[in-house]
């Protein structure tokens, strides 16, 4: 890595901490950007010469509120923090800092430069753009790049989120446990629906999304380092690590999307796969089931499973019955049956999905699962349907792609796949 | 004369690098390891997993278990033991048994590289 490498690396880990506590001084956002900027500026040019400080973030925090506060004083006579250079100069400037900057402050500092991105007034996608630009410090043009949208649009989505955001009430008070809590599950929603907009990429577009899945699991490990004995957030984390174990797997040459049972499952990052269930054992131990502890835990079933067959479904099936009953939607019902066709058999399953008809009338997974119990059962001219109904439901290449192998097998032999 | 040797970084940064920079910390690394391990002088090294894997047991009559890391500064690193655990119960399970009727504590760290080394006992 380059002296250059390394200083942004130490600026990227430090900013999530050193936004938030200049957001909480300034309570302005464009202001705390761009002391933050600052602050960076000034750290390119003198960390290679003096070295970099033991606590990159209080060094940000007081070197960029120092540069905004210069500013203000031009116009007004406020007082300096402290003074600059004698700061930049002193022996061991980090031990004041640190003293300097309260402790206490940054865990709600962090959450709540995460909250603000999540304003329920934002629609999903502008809020995870708003948290990759603040929180990730990625610039408008990587963004753009991942959303597949144009720089000058996204320019705009942000410039408009950040308007939003601005003319409401900014929470600075600290947070009672209750407000703390809504905050977290809040950003925690968030961070998933970052992971989602990455996995959910496909075809040619997979390369350029995936390190939107990494964010996602960066601001994971950030929010568990911040909050330890969360046992959701434990979920998360691990939930998140071990749909990405499968990354490599899951997309052929073609970019084509290859089903979990036929994955090569020597592809599954196994570092990930570790990390993912020491997490979920982790939380098992606090009993306090949440949707993302489940679905780690259905994810983990599956990376323990050597070979397809070796897959727990009777378990896999019990955690999406349990899933039900904390969150019921007709979209975990549909994964249900998945697991129930494997231990009951097609046909119950079908039983199981008949109501869903309306509510996921406009969902293309439905039809594939339909589509591909009716052939099970033989009833191909019914699977057909069904299939046709997907592929004309389908988001992208990859999905319409894999229907049409089901569709060309149903024509190929009228027996069931 | 055997001396263990520590490894210390900030996380936060540590989780910023990407693959490639990782991989190359680890390749500039091997440089120095390799010849020691062709030379013998070699012992286990290890690779721990981030802090968030990681849980605490204080030692006492009834040792407590405690999510993350040791967080008590005016105690220091003294020793450690590698334990292959079929799960993180039974990691904390031994380290209760260690430290029962004692004070002190034991930090829980999953590996995620382990290397037994060159060195006979």
């Amino acid at each position: 890595m380059t002296e250059i490498g390394w200083i942004g690396a130490a600026l990227t880990g430090a900013r999530p901490r050193a936004l938030g506590a200049l957001l909480r001084y300034f309570r302005d956002l464009d202001t705390a950007e761009e002391a933050f900027q600052e602050a960076c500026l000034r750290a390119l040019r003198l960390w290679p010469v003096k070295g970099p400080p033991r606590d990159p973030a209080a060094w940000l925090v007081m070197v960029g509120r120092n540069a905004a506060l210069d500013q203000v004083r031009r116009q007004s006579k406020t007082e300096r923090f402290t003074d600059d250079a004698e700061f930049e100069d002193s022996e061991d400037p980090e031990a004041a800092l640190v003293e300097g900057l309260d402790g206490a402050h940054y865990q709600d500092d962090v959450l709540r430069l995460l909250f603000i991105c999540c304003h329920p007034d934002l629609p999903a996608t502008q809020q995870i753009a708003l948290a990759l630009r603040i929180v990730s410090g990625l610039t408008v043009r990587e963004i753009a790049r991942a959303f597949l949208v144009g720089e000058r649009a996204m320019e705009q989505r942000i410039t408009r989120a950040k308007r939003r955001i601005a003319e409401g009430d900014l929470p600075f008070g600290t947070p009672s446990q209750d407000e703390r809590d809504q905050r977290l599950a809040a950003v925690a929603a968030m961070v998933y629906l970052l992971f989602n907009e990455g996995y959910a990429a496909s075809g040619g577009d997979a390369h350029i999304r995936l390190p939107l899945c990494e964010e996602a699991i960066r601001l994971a490990r950030l929010l568990l380092r911040l909050f330890p004995a969360d046992p959701e957030i434990m979920g998360l984390l691990a939930l998140l690590l071990l749909q990405h174990s499968r990354a490599l797997a899951r997309l052929d040459a073609d970019g084509t999307i290859v089903l979990l049972e036929d994955q090569d499952r020597a592809l599954w990052d196994r570092a990930m796969i570790a990390e993912g269930l020491v997490l979920i054992d982790k939380a098992v131990r606090h009993r306090r089931r949440g949707p993302y502890q489940l679905q780690a835990a259905t994810a983990a079933l599956h990376a323990r499973a050597a070979r397809p067959e070796d897959t727990d479904w009777a378990e896999i099936g019990q955690l999406y019955a349990a899933l039900e009953r904390l969150q019921p939607s007709p979209v975990i019902t549909l994964n249900r049956a998945v697991a129930v066709a494997k231990v009951d058999g097609p046909e119950a399953a079908l039983a199981l999905i008949e109501p869903l008809a309306e509510p996921l009338a406009g969902y293309f997974h439905f039809f594939g699962v339909r589509g591909a119990l009716l052939s099970q059962l033989g009833r191909t001219d019914e699977a057909r349907q069904a299939f046709d109904r997907a592929i004309a439901l389908a988001h992208t290449p990859a999905e319409a792609a894999h229907i049409r192998q089901h569709l060309d097998r149903l024509m190929k032999n009228g027996r069931p796949t | 004369m055997l001396y263990a040797i520590l490894c210390y970084h900030d996380e936060a940064k540590v989780d910023a690098w990407t693959r490639e920079e990782d991989e190359a910390v680890l390749a500039k690394r091997a440089l120095v390891t390799d010849e020691l391990e062709a030379a013998g002088r070699l012992g286990p090294s290890m690779r721990l997993m981030s802090t968030p894997s990681a849980t605490s047991v204080r030692s006492g009559t009834e040792p407590m278990v405690i999510d993350g890391p040791f967080a008590e500064t005016k105690e220091q690193l003294l020793g450690l033991y590698v334990v292959d655990c079929a799960s993180q119960a039974d990691a904390v399970e031994i380290a209760r048994r260690l430290g029962r009727d004692e004070t002190g504590g034991f930090e829980i760290r999953p590996l995620k590289l382990y290397k037994p080394g060159a060195i006979k006992a």
